[in-house]
């Protein structure tokens, strides 16, 4: 190859790579718009109420408040496949919160994930579905937040592995998965349908746990709410679409308000980071947006349902095992014959929950027990103790296996890997 | 072998007839006698204590603690996260208002010296170490103080063990100002274990629940959390 060829060759590999960050940047940088800048007066009080609802809607305050620190002043640890994401200070502190922030700067937060420095936002805060958020509303979290005592805390810098640490492999990312948006209204649909879309598509953030993500943790439909495993944290988030799973088709609206606002139902009881969800947010919906996300939870298109192999029968040796230790520590509240008892314990027979092709959620409770919310509809719950320290993977593995697989069950063992990996990953 | 007797007999009693449900207190917190033993009397292990009749005040701030990560224990925080505070001081109410016999304590297997400087830590103190002594706030028969202090009886020695060490190294905490870490932080290990040994030795007093108020002003002062708005202990 002459000199000449390797100067023209190298001269295209550089326009290419030109080319390639300026696509990147400008799909980065695409959709945004300054948008009229508040004026630093006092916010009504109105305004001020309807901010701080909307902050619950959007449960701001689980990820950016840590345990046992100041409300919303940030530093909660958030694990992910790819490091630990830490976050932010919300409070109007000048130095260390948004108290430099203007409503603009916050719009783009929501609507662009970038922060008021330009620096480019993890998705683990969700704004591929926060970009929904209208201006108006963006306004109103904005001068609630404003409203908030200042805390001085200082972000805690976050520790990803290369190359998910750099700005360009985030760029990239965006450039591939994230793409600014509005909510359009249908007018072939009714007002609360359109109500409820805007509210689990964009603030309620649904997507984020309820859909699958890929290997570089994106969804590839964000809106599509067919179940995904939380990642790190090893609960299943059920599809949202499948009868069999955690669809609600062929619920009565007021059923699912009720799951909503109470976190108990006839048909169902939350449990896990479901828990904390309705603890935090949706008990406090308004009772016309709990409907309207009833009415668009209700409408969501239903996948046909999957085929599942049919169950091998489990080894007697499992059996016995399982139903012995059933008698002895679950009967006593789910009934022989996993009937349960209304308002109380959950009826294993026929439940979803139990019967789902992701174990994952089953193993959680059985080892680590918990309390559905208290909330103003369910406020002193009845409790599943933990058994993590009660019985071995074996026993757990055997009484899981049976209750699969009793009473009309027919899902399937949990094997004592399948117990054990979750022990490891997500126990003390 | 009477144990073991014993054993077989509460476990077939266990199994064979399932109690009816019956919408109760004990009934609503089973996920917390799992561990803490049958109506909280502890467990025979010694790790979980006894909450059974421990004051209200004291439990609501645990389960605050555990909550908050002033107190590390994973299984308890997790159960604690979808809770309401009316709620946990609800729970704490109910194991504070159980009125259970106590076991009889182990008899203590340390050398005598060590019980001897165990039982002057807790009844003098050690003037020269800054150490007040532990019925100074704890009550003379040790039985605690309503609402907020625990009693120190009825509670193992390995548990007590754990716990002095733990404020020692600031590992638990509680709501400022820590007293309890001020004192922790002035015992030498030998003391702590001293303490422990001879506090877990101890009968429950004939009167073993917690005093209405102490005669004296303590010599610390500890933080306690609010109770939720319109309740009391």
């Amino acid at each position: 190859m002459t000199a000449k060829r390797i100067v023209i060759a190298a001269t295209a590999l550089a326009a290419l790579a030109a080319v390639l960050v300026a696509v990147v940047a400008w799909l980065n940088l695409r959709g945004e718009s300054e948008g009229p800048v508040e004026a630093g007066t006092a916010a009504s009080a109105d305004a001020v109420a309807r901010g701080a609802y909307l902050v619950r809607v959007g449960n701001c305050i689980a990820c950016h408040t840590e345990r046992g620190g100041v409300a919303f002043a940030g530093g909660r640890a958030i694990d992910t496949p790819f490091g630990v994401v830490y976050s932010s200070n919300l409070t109007p502190d000048a130095a260390t919160g948004i108290g430099a922030w203007s409503s603009a700067d916050f719009w783009r937060a929501l609507h662009n994930g970038r922060a008021r420095d330009g620096r480019l936002l993890y998705p683990a805060f969700p704004y591929p579905n926060y970009t929904l958020v209208a201006r108006e509303d963006s306004d109103a979290m904005y001068r609630y937040l404003r409203s908030l005592p200042a805390t001085a805390r200082p972000n805690t810098p976050h520790r990803l592995r290369w190359p998910y640490s750099t700005q360009s492999a985030l760029a990239v990312w965006r450039a591939l998965y994230f793409r600014p948006g509005t909510q359009e209204s249908d007018p072939a649909k009714p007002p609360e349908w359109n109500r409820g879309a805007y509210l689990v598509r964009g603030l309620g953030h649904c997507s984020a746990c309820h859909t699958a993500r890929n290997a570089l943790g994106a969804s590839s439909d964000m809106m599509d709410l067919s179940g995904g495993l939380i990642p790190m944290q090893n609960w299943y988030a059920p599809s949202l679409t499948s009868r069999n799973q955690a669809g609600v088709a062929d619920w009565e609206l007021a059923q699912i308000e009720a799951l909503l606002l109470s976190g108990l139902a006839p048909r169902g009881t939350v449990l896990g980071p479901m828990a904390e969800v309705v603890l935090q947010s949706t008990q406090h919906l308004s009772p016309g947006d709990a409907h309207a996300m009833a009415v668009f939870l209700k409408a969501l298109p239903q996948a046909k349902d999957e085929a599942r192999a049919p169950a091998l029968p489990l080894a007697t040796r499992v059996e016995e095992r399982g139903a012995k230790i059933y008698e002895r520590h679950c009967a006593q509240c789910h009934g022989d014959k996993g009937e349960g008892v209304a308002g109380a314990y959950p009826a294993l027979a026929g439940n979803r929950a139990v019967n789902l092709p992701v174990t994952a959620n089953l193993v959680q409770v059985v080892l680590g027990g918990g309390f559905p919310p208290a909330t103003a509809g369910n406020p002193r719950p009845f409790g599943m103790p933990p058994y993590a320290t009660i019985l071995s993977d074996e026993d757990a593995a055997a009484v899981i296996s049976h209750i699969r697989m009793s009473w009309g069950n027919r899902s399937g063992a949990v094997s004592e890997l399948d117990v054990a990996r979750q022990r490891s990953s997500t126990m003390p | 072998m009477r144990t073991l007797l014993f054993c077989l007999v509460l476990a077939g009693g266990a199994a064979a007839a399932a109690p009816q449900f019956e919408d109760t207190m004990a009934q609503r917190t089973l996920a917390c006698s799992a561990c803490h033993g049958k109506e909280g009397r502890a467990a025979p292990d010694g790790y979980y204590p006894r909450i059974a009749g421990k004051p209200a005040g004291y439990l609501y701030n645990q389960l605050l603690n555990f909550r908050e990560g002033r107190r590390h224990y994973a299984l308890m925080a997790r159960l604690l996260d979808a809770l309401s505070e009316p709620y946990m001081l609800e729970i704490a109410q109910h194991f504070a208002s159980l009125d259970l016999p106590y076991p009889p304590p182990r008899p203590a297997s340390v050398p005598q010296a060590l019980l001897q400087r165990g039982h002057e830590l807790v009844t003098q103190g050690d003037a020269k170490a800054k150490i007040p002594a532990c019925v100074q706030c704890h009550g003379e028969r040790l039985t605690g103080v309503a609402p907020n202090t625990p009693g120190l009886l009825g509670v193992s020695r390995d548990y007590l063990n754990a716990q002095l060490g733990a404020w020692r190294t600031g590992q638990r905490r509680a709501q400022a100002p820590d007293c309890m870490a001020q004192v922790a932080k002035q015992l030498a290990p030998d003391d702590v274990a001293a303490v422990a040994a001879w506090l877990a030795s101890q009968p429950l007093p004939a009167d073993p629940h917690p005093i209405a108020s102490l005669a004296q002003r303590p010599p610390l002062e500890c933080g306690s959390a609010h109770f939720p708005t319109g309740k009391a202990p």
